[in-house]
C-alpha cells in the first residue's frame, strides 16, 4: 500500500522561507510605506495612492527617468555593436585566444566604486591623466565636475569600458560554437562576408545577444554605484539617474512614503521592458 | 559537369612535413569521368575528408594540381570551382524560408529573378519539398534540412562536382536508405558528377559506380562494388568490405603452392613473382565450405543472422569464418572446411599476388 499524505510539502519549505525573506517580506515592507506618510517615531498615516499620483506627475521623476532611458539606451546602442565587432575580430585559435580573454574580462573583475574613484581621478581636470591631457596637453575645454555634456560623456565612456566585455564575451562564445561546416557552405554558396554575418552569424547569435541585452538593461537601468562616485549626480542634476534621485529622495529627505512608491514603480518599468523585450526575441522560437 | 583529374596530390597539415607519416594525403593520382557516382571509402582519419576539401577547394594541397576539364583550379577559392557540398551535419540558413535557402547560391552569383524561380521550382519538384517552400527552413527534421542542403548544391545547372561528405550521419535509420534512393535517383536525373565521402561500405556500395577505398592518405583499391567484393587488392578491402570480412590467414609459400598450418592450399592461380616477405591467404567467409574433408576445424560459434549461419571455425589458433546455408553444426564440433580455389587468393605484404587463372597479369 502507498502511504498518501502531503508531508512533500514539508520539502518546499526552505525555499519558500527564503523567498519570503529574500523577496516577498522587503517588496511588501516597501508597498506598506509606499501608502503612508510618516514623520519619524513610528507614526503613520495613511496615504492610499496619493504618492504614486503625486510622482508620476512629478517633473523631477519624468526628468530623472528621461535621464535614464536616455543612459540605458546610449549604453546598449554603443555597446552591443562594439561588443559584436571585437567579438568578431578576436582570433578563433592559438596563442592569442587566452591573451584577449583575459584582458576582456578584467574590467568585469573590478569592484563598482573602484571603477567610479578610478574614472574620477583619471578625468579630474588638473590631476587626472585624461583630464590634464585633454585640458593642457590638447587645449579641449573638458571639465566633468562643471560641464554637463562632459559629465555624459565621461559617464558613458566609463560603462562602456566597464561592460563591453560582458557582450564580447558572450557573442564570443557563441560565435565559437557555429560549426566550420557553415562557412564552407558560404564559401561554397559564394556569400558574401556581409552574408555570413546577416544569415549565419547574426542568427546563430540571437540567443546569446538576447541574454547580454538583457543584462545589460537591467544592470544599466539599475546602475548607481558608478555614476553616483565619478560625479554624484551632478553637475547639477545632469547626472541625476533613477537610482541616484531615489537614494536622494529616500535618505536624503526621509521621505519614505514618495521613496517607497518611486522604488515599486522604478520596479515596474524594469520588469515590463525586460519582459517585453525577451517575450518578443523568442516568440519566433515557440513557433 | 566536369572530369576532374587530381595529378601527384600530397597534403600535410604540418608546415614543414619531413616523412611520410606527417603526409594527411600521401600520393593521391586519380581520374574522375564526368557524370560518374563516386564513393570514397574508408575508416574514420584515412584522409578521405581532407581530400574532399582539397577538390572543393576548402584545403589548398602541399603539392599537385587539381585539374576540371583540364583547366587548373587548385588555387581557385570554392565559389569560383563551381562546385557543390554537403557536409555531415545539414547546414541550412535558419532565418530564411526553404525558398531563399534554395535561391541564395543563385541570388549570391547575380542570376536574374525568373530563372531562379524555375531552378528552384525544378529541384523543389526533384526533392519532394514545393510544399515547403514558404516555411522556416529552421523548423524542419533532420532529413528535410539535408535534402535542402543538398538542393542548394544541385540548384545550380552547371555545378561540376556534387561532393557529399557523410551526409547521412545524422539521418534516422529508417529515413536512410529512403534518402540514399533519392540520391541515385538524383544522380541519374542531373548526371553530374557526385563523390560520396563514407566509412558505411552499405553506403558506398549501393550509391557508387566506382568505389575508390582509402587506407592511411593512400588509395589501396579502386573499382566496381563487385571487383572490390570479388578480388580485394590489398587485404585491408578485405577487411573493410563484407560482413564478416575476408579470412586473411598467415601461409607458407614453398615449390609455387601454398600451405597454411601445413595443409595445401589450393589457390586461383600461379603465384606472382618476387613473393617473398609477410604472405597470406585471402578467402572470404562466403566461399568457405563445410564438408567431410579438407582442413579440419573445431567450430567455436555459430551466429543464426536470418538467412545464413556464421560459423566461427578454429585451425589452431586461427579463426576462420565460414557462412552457411541451412543447417549449421553446434559449438565444440569437429569439421572439415573447403576453400573454393577460384576465389582464393594470396597476399603478400598485404598486396594481391596471385594471379587468375587465363590472365595473365
Amino acid at each position: 500500500m502507498k502511504t498518501q499524505n502531503n508531508r512533500a510539502w514539508f520539502l518546499v519549505l526552505p525555499v519558500l522561507l527564503l523567498v519570503a525573506f529574500n523577496a516577498l517580506i522587503p517588496m511588501m515592507t516597501v508597498v506598506n510605506y509606499s501608502v503612508q506618510e510618516t514623520f519619524g517615531d513610528n507614526l503613520f498615516f495613511w496615504e492610499g495612492l496619493g504618492w504614486f499620483e503625486q510622482l508620476l506627475r512629478s517633473d523631477r521623476f519624468h526628468a530623472a527617468l528621461g535621464r535614464q532611458f536616455m543612459f540605458t539606451g546610449i549604453i546598449l546602442a554603443i555597446e552591443v555593436p562594439l561588443g559584436i565587432a571585437i567579438a568578431l575580430s578576436m582570433p578563433r585559435k592559438g596563442f592569442w585566444v587566452p591573451v584577449c580573454l583575459v584582458t576582456m574580462a578584467l574590467p568585469m573583475l573590478i569592484p563598482w566604486n573602484v571603477v567610479g574613484a578610478m574614472w574620477n581621478i583619471f578625468t579630474l581636470p588638473d590631476i587626472g591623466l585624461l583630464g590634464y591631457f585633454m585640458n593642457h596637453t590638447l587645449g579641449i575645454d573638458y571639465d566633468m565636475t562643471q560641464n554637463p555634456f562632459a559629465a555624459w560623456v565621461t559617464i558613458i565612456v566609463m560603462d562602456v569600458w566597464h561592460w563591453t566585455s560582458l557582450v564580447v564575451l558572450l557573442s564570443y562564445a557563441g560565435l565559437m560554437s557555429i560549426p566550420d561546416a557553415y562557412y564552407q557552405a558560404a564559401k561554397i554558396d559564394g556569400a558574401s562576408p556581409w552574408s555570413v554575418f546577416r544569415f549565419i552569424q547574426l542568427p546563430k547569435l540571437k540567443t546569446v545577444l538576447t541574454i547580454a541585452i538583457l543584462l545589460r538593461f537591467m544592470d544599466s537601468f539599475n546602475i548607481y554605484t558608478e555614476p553616483f562616485v565619478l560625479t554624484g549626480g551632478g553637475p547639477g542634476n545632469s547626472t541625476t539617474l533613477l537610482s541616484i534621485d531615489l537614494v536622494k529622495i529616500a535618505l536624503g529627505q526621509f521621505d519614505l512614503g514618495p521613496a517607497a512608491a518611486m522604488s515599486l514603480i522604478y520596479f515596474a518599468i524594469t520588469l515590463l521592458v525586460s519582459w517585453l523585450f525577451y517575450t518578443l526575441m523568442t516568440k519566433d522560437d515557440a513557433k | 559537369m566536369a572530369k576532374i583529374t587530381l595529378s601527384n596530390l600530397r597534403h600535410s597539415y604540418m608546415p614543414n612535413p619531413a616523412g611520410a607519416e606527417d603526409y594527411a594525403l600521401k600520393q593521391i593520382d586519380l581520374d574522375w569521368d564526368d557524370g560518374g557516382a563516386y564513393a570514397l571509402l574508408g575508416p574514420s582519419g584515412c584522409g578521405k575528408s581532407t581530400l574532399l576539401n582539397i577538390i572543393s577547394g576548402l584545403l589548398v594541397p602541399s603539392e599537385g594540381r587539381i585539374l576540371f576539364d583540364d583547366r587548373d583550379v587548385t588555387d581557385l577559392p570554392p565559389d569560383q570551382r563551381n562546385i557543390a557540398q554537403v557536409f555531415q551535419f545539414p547546414v541550412i540558413y535558419d532565418t530564411m524560408t526553404v525558398y531563399d535557402n534554395l535561391a541564395f547560391p543563385l541570388r549570391n552569383r547575380g542570376v536574374a529573378a525568373d530563372k531562379i524561380e524555375a531552378r528552384v521550382s525544378e529541384i523543389a519538384e526533384m526533392l519532394e519539398v514545393t510544399g515547403m517552400l514558404q516555411t522556416r527552413a529552421s523548423g524542419l527534421s533532420p532529413d528535410n534540412k539535408q535534402k535542402i542542403s543538398m538542393g542548394r548544391g544541385l540548384v545550380r545547372d552547371d555545378v561540376n562536382v556534387v561532393m557529399f561528405d557523410e551526409p547521412l550521419t545524422v539521418i534516422d535509420p529508417h529515413l536512410k536508405w529512403k534518402l540514399r534512393s533519392k540520391l541515385k535517383e538524383l544522380h541519374q536525373r542531373v548526371r553530374a558528377t557526385m563523390i560520396y565521402v563514407t566509412h558505411d561500405q552499405t553506403e558506398a556500395l549501393t550509391f557508387a559506380d566506382q568505389v575508390v577505398v582509402m587506407q592511411d592518405g593512400e588509395i589501396v583499391q579502386i573499382g566496381t562494388p563487385v571487383e572490390l567484393f570479388e578480388r580485394p587488392a590489398h587485404t585491408f578491402v578485405g577487411h573493410f568490405i563484407g560482413s564478416p570480412g575476408m579470412n586473411v590467414l598467415p601461409c607458407e609459400v614453398r615449390d609455387g603452392g601454398a600451405y597454411f598450418n601445413g595443409t595445401h592450399i589450393a589457390l586461383e592461380g600461379a603465384i606472382g613473382q618476387g613473393a617473398t616477405g609477410k604472405t597470406e591467404i585471402g578467402i572470404r567467409p562466403e566461399y568457405v565450405s563445410l564438408s567431410d574433408a579438407g582442413l579440419p576445424a573445431t567450430v567455436r560459434k555459430v551466429s543464426d543472422i536470418g538467412r545464413h549461419n556464421i560459423v566461427e571455425a578454429m585451425v589452431a589458433d586461427r579463426k576462420i569464418a565460414a557462412i552457411v546455408e541451412g543447417d549449421a553444426p553446434q559449438a565444440g564440433a569437429e569439421v572439415h572446411l573447403q576453400f573454393q580455389p577460384d576465389q582464393t587468393r594470396l597476399y603478400n605484404n598485404d598486396w594481391l599476388a596471385s594471379e587468375r587463372q587465363g590472365i595473365a597479369s
